[in-house]
């Protein structure tokens, strides 16, 4: 993989959202962010490219930014 | 009670007040007697001060990294480390209380040096003096402290103090090994800046009879301390580092404390172990280095020239490795040998590794001290994720080992002319290799010295002014006999093979073919001859 590809691929769009709404169920915010932590560590491995995770994380700020 | 005691050097008399000398060193620690004892082993003579009587106070930088450990062997005492110092291959770390990774260094057999060994830098101090005296060429003046230092166009004047009178002397060539406060540094105004860590850490040497494995453990947050991080390490004589992070707001009065150190360490290791306090010491670190290391005829080595945290063995190797790569340069230079331009690419070649050095150990210590509430998330996440998973281990990071400098762009190497598949290009330190010599078992590294031609194969390549180094796929007079093919594994080599190695064992050139024309006009490129 060259670059982020922000095209729609998920396969379930929803499915994902409640999966990832549902995993922070009962969590307080600390604990909250140290699952999503995890979270991101384990698809950035998964990417297996730092330059394409540097990407998300330009495209992730830059969301908030509008 | 003391493992070691400190000698005590005598403060010569001064006889050349007004005097110049070829090269003068400032600072007697590790990186000064180091690249003192280098230029005397080419026969420089050196002058050499240092505001102290004594070595290192305190076990300081104690692991000895395999390439400095064969910088000291081409230098003489690389045995006598080895034998002393505690060989250790094997790192475990540790998150709250609970094993989460294990580390083992040893890369393969077939080396002389081991990847590390730990030995208190006072070792390593008293037996370079006493090495640096045999060579009858190092006037070392304990007690004659610099108070300043001026550059002039062609030469720099000193002004000492010893504990009896004031004088000058001036030096066509000054070497500023005088640490981290360097008042060479100082004298000339040269700015030093880089990154200040708001963290404490407490250092206890402590001597304890246990029969633990010689390995290094790192913990992450565990109960005996609460919150920081800790570091158990073993030294020769039974002498243990430990390591504790204490946070920015730990009093450091108050911390030196022997009974509250006491009380950390019996939390550390259990109330059972008997153990005595040898050395505490708190410190804080940077991470900075000068813009240039030369400036005209001063060169700044060591602590004086960057510094770096602690974890990673970075500072002590870092600055051997200075020592090791300017003392041929300023040896070729004072032969006439090299034009004095040779003299920038020290600069070319140690700032790119000062700041490699810098790079790791900044990284390490914001893993080791995360800044802020998601950085600590992370942190704890990697920690996690590696006692369960291979992929987050090399995501742990409680120090980047040591290596060696790869110097990669540099203008005294030769790129490759023909494409090779492995091996060691050119700017790359030479690896050792098992050999044997008219029957008797050698190591490759043991022949390399000055300029070096490796010459595989069965007829040795010779080129007149430089030594040439014999690995033969058999058995013959004079030759290297590669008789378990590491030499030729690891130097990707095939007959006819030749390798052109600088007298500080980096790789110059390399060729497929036996090329006398090519050779020469890479010798001179190494020397900075246009």
């Amino acid at each position: 993989m060259k670059d982020l590809d922000t095209s729609p691929r998920l396969d379930d769009p929803d499915a994902l959202y409640e999966a990832l709404v549902d995993a922070h169920r009962d969590l307080d915010a600390e604990a909250s962010r140290r699952l999503d932590a995890r979270l991101i560590l384990l698809l950035a491995n998964h990417i297996g490219s730092v330059a394409v995770v540097r990407e998300a994380i330009a495209a992730a700020r830059a969301a908030a930014e509008e | 009670m003391s493992t070691y005691t400190y000698p005590r050097y005598s403060c010569p008399p001064l006889r050349d007040a007004g005097a110049r000398h070829p090269v003068v060193v400032v600072g007697g620690g590790m990186v000064g007697l180091t690249a003192a004892l280098d230029l005397a082993r080419r026969g420089q003579p050196v002058v050499l001060l240092d505001d102290d009587d004594t070595v290192s106070a305190g076990s300081r930088a104690i692991c000895i990294s395999k390439r400095s450990l064969e910088i000291y062997s081409r230098l003489g005492i690389g045995q006598r480390l080895l034998a002393k110092g505690v060989t250790w291959n094997t790192g475990k770390v540790f998150f709250r209380d609970r094993l989460v990774y294990e580390f083992n260094l040893l890369p393969e057999p077939g080396h002389e040096f081991p990847a590390f060994v730990n030995l208190q830098q006072y070792y390593l101090e008293q037996w370079l003096v006493e090495a640096c005296a045999e060579t009858g060429l190092v006037d070392v003046r304990w007690k004659h402290r610099v108070t300043g230092a001026e550059n002039r166009a062609d030469s720099v004047t000193l002004t000492i103090e010893t504990p009896r009178e004031k004088y000058t002397l001036t030096a066509d060539w000054l070497l500023a090994c005088d640490g981290a406060h360097s008042v060479v540094r100082e004298s000339l105004a040269l700015p030093f800046v880089g990154k200040v860590f708001r963290d404490r850490f407490l250092i206890a040497d402590i001597v304890m009879h246990v029969d633990l494995p010689a390995e290094r453990r790192f913990w992450f947050a565990p109960t005996f301390h609460a919150g920081g991080s800790a570091l158990m390490h073993r030294q020769a004589d039974d002498v243990w580092r430990l390591d504790f992070q204490l946070g920015w707001d730990a009093d450091p009065e108050a911390e030196r404390d022997p009974e509250r150190v006491a009380a950390r360490v019996r939390a550390m290791l259990g109330p059972r172990n008997k153990f005595e306090l040898e050395w505490v010491s708190v410190y804080t670190f940077r991470c900075r280095r000068l813009e240039k290391f030369r400036h005209g005829r001063t060169f700044f080595l060591g602590d004086a020239a960057h510094q770096v945290s602690p974890f990673g063995a970075r500072g002590g190797n870092g600055g051997t490795q200075d020592a090791d790569n300017l003392a041929w340069k300023l040896d070729a230079v004072l032969r006439g040998t090299a034009p004095q331009s040779l003299l920038d690419s020290y600069d070319a070649e140690r700032i790119p590794a000062a700041d490699e050095n810098i790079l790791h150990s900044t990284r390490s210590t914001d893993f080791i001290t995360p800044k802020n509430d998601a950085a600590r998330a992370y942190r704890d996440a990697v920690l996690q994720l590696a006692a369960r998973y291979d992929f987050a281990r090399p995501l742990v990071n409680s120090g980047r080992l040591s290596r060696p400098a790869v110097l990669r762009n540099t203008p005294l190497n030769t790129p490759d002319d023909a494409p090779w598949t492995g091996g060691l290009p050119p700017g790359t330190p030479a690896i050792d290799a098992p050999l044997r010599r008219d029957g008797t078992d050698d190591w490759l590294l043991r022949h390399l010295h000055g300029f070096s031609l490796l010459s595989f194969g069965d007829t040795p390549a010779s080129i007149p002014g430089i030594h040439t180094v014999h690995v033969s796929p058999q058995p013959a007079p004079g030759a290297l006999h590669d008789y378990a093919g590491l030499a030729s594994s690891r130097y990707d080599a095939k007959p006819g093979t030749a390798i052109l190695l600088r007298p500080d064992q980096h790789v110059a050139a390399r060729w497929r073919g036996f090329d006398p024309a090519a050779i020469m006009t890479a010798w001179k490129t190494a020397l900075g001859i246009p």
